[in-house]
């Protein structure tokens, strides 16, 4: 800090358009204003907090589970609720809640920082594995599957381990810290892949309000940037970034980039995609897919069996690639198992992480 | 000249898992002064061990790798023209791992 104050020529002449007194530190990406530390602290937790009022996200004496991998956003997210909890008196009751997928090297670093954070706010920590919840871990996972088809079974297990774990703390509501540039990449994906199911639900800002345990997106409206900027490197918070070790390439995902591409031309083009995205009619004779329950498992599901359970019978039956691979079979054996789960979408082996929660 | 260089968000898996380096750059032949692009290649030559593709997008970093230069956003100061000097402290976080 010392060494901006004194070495505030070269910026010198750039003078944050807000407060008009100190020296700029960051371009804003949503408003290009230039604006100095302090404000920008000040604004940044103000629109979040508008956010979440003007949305009601949260309801007084609510429990909200955040889910919590360690990573920038998250543990940004934890963060900036239990300020504003306070500062506002939202009568939140927060927890994190994590998730081991049981990759050693990774997620037990990761693990780490969400136990400091656990400390450093106060929040009560639950950590749930995939070796309990479904018998198998991701290292034992991919000594059978390998490495390609890996991160379907990785994602689709989080979502509903995300759930399980939110049933077991009791909570109202799940807050994830995806980002205004997740949703952007989400649009993009949603479209690619002719998603019209997904499309329609990626931009709303709370989702499965019908379900058991809804999910909300806080961050909907916030740059990555700037949550990298106040709270990763300028507050000096403890966060956890590596990359998934065997996922090396996901972020090389070709939406990924060109979002970052688009935001360097210019950046409210983040914004504008999410609006693109909200503004999307679905045409009332598309056939939607019905949200049913999982026979096996009870967990929402619109086909016989939830996607899990059709992962994880294959992995427990030695046919590991059921339900991944596309159902016009190359062989019978495993277009008869496909049956059973008819029209079941094939979700080819996507990024890792956490696109579509 | 002495700069400090910092990498973060997962740039320093690029250069052998060092977060922090002490670096000594020499302005270019014919030039007295040292701007970030000059910055660039000298960091792209000498301190990236592998996948240079994941630090460098042509002859800037790659969109969604921010720079701070002594805690300010390069894109205040003239991004690839912003001149550095005597111990700055330069940084690059990467946006582009997971959250």
């Amino acid at each position: 800090m010392e060494v901006a104050e004194s070495k505030s020529k070269k910026a010198g002449g750039r003078l944050c358009s807000t407060c008009n007194q100190r020296k700029a530190a960051l371009k804003r990406p949503k408003t290009l204003e230039q604006i100095c530390r302090e404000c920008f602290y000040e604004v940044f937790e103000e629109e979040i907090h508008q956010v979440i009022v003007g949305n009601q996200l949260f309801k007084a004496g609510e429990r909200i589970a955040i889910g919590a991998s360690g990573g920038k956003d998250s543990t940004v997210l934890a963060f900036v609720l239990s300020e504003l909890n306070r500062r506002h008196n939202y009568g939140l009751d927060l927890f994190l809640l994590s998730i081991d997928e049981g990759i050693s090297g990774y997620r037990d670093d990761s693990l780490q920082t969400v136990k400091r954070n656990e400390i450093q706010y106060g929040l009560p920590l639950k950590i749930v594995s995939y070796k309990d919840l479904y018998g198998w871990t991701m290292d034992e996972i991919v000594k059978v599957i390998g490495l390609k088809n890996n991160c379907t079974f990785c994602g689709v297990f989080r979502r509903q381990a995300l759930d399980r774990g939110a049933s077991l703390l009791k909570v109202d509501k799940i807050a994830t810290g995806h980002n205004a540039d997740d949703i952007a990449e989400t649009v993009l994906l949603n479209i690619l892949r002719g998603d019209i199911a997904r499309l329609s639900r990626c931009t709303l800002i709370t989702t499965g309000e019908d379900g058991p345990i809804p999910r909300c997106k806080p961050f909907k409206y916030t740059y990555e940037k700037e949550i990298m900027f106040t709270y990763a490197y300028f507050k000096r918070l403890d966060y956890f970034s590596t990359e998934c070790i065997y996922s090396p390439n996901a972020y090389r995902g070709f939406a990924r980039e060109f979002i970052k591409d688009l935001e360097r031309l210019r950046p409210r083009a983040i914004l504008d995609i999410i609006k693109s995205g909200e503004n999307f009619r679905i045409s009332t004779s598309t056939k939607m897919p019905e949200q049913g329950t999982c026979e096996r498992c009870g967990y929402i599901s619109s086909q016989k069996w939830c996607k899990a359970c059709v992962l994880l019978e294959g992995l427990n039956r030695g046919l590991p690639k059921m339900g991944i691979v596309r159902s016009r079979g190359q062989n019978n054996e495993r277009t008869k198992d496909m049956k059973q789960n008819k029209g079941t979408k094939n979700i080819e082996s996507k990024q890792c992480g956490t696109l579509d929660f | 000249m002495q700069l400090t260089l910092e990498f973060g968000g997962g740039l320093e898996l690029l250069c052998d898992s060092v977060k922090v380096h002490n670096v000594d750059v020499v302005p270019p032949k014919g030039s007295e002064k040292l701007i970030m692009k000059d910055l660039l290649s000298w960091v792209g030559t000498n301190l990236i061990k592998e996948r240079p593709e994941m630090f460098m997008k042509g002859d800037s970093v790659r969109p969604g790798v921010l720079v701070l230069v002594n805690d300010c956003d390069w894109e205040l100061s003239g991004q690839l023209d912003t001149t550095l000097e005597e111990k700055d402290v330069v940084v690059f976080i990467s946006t582009l791992h997971g959250g």
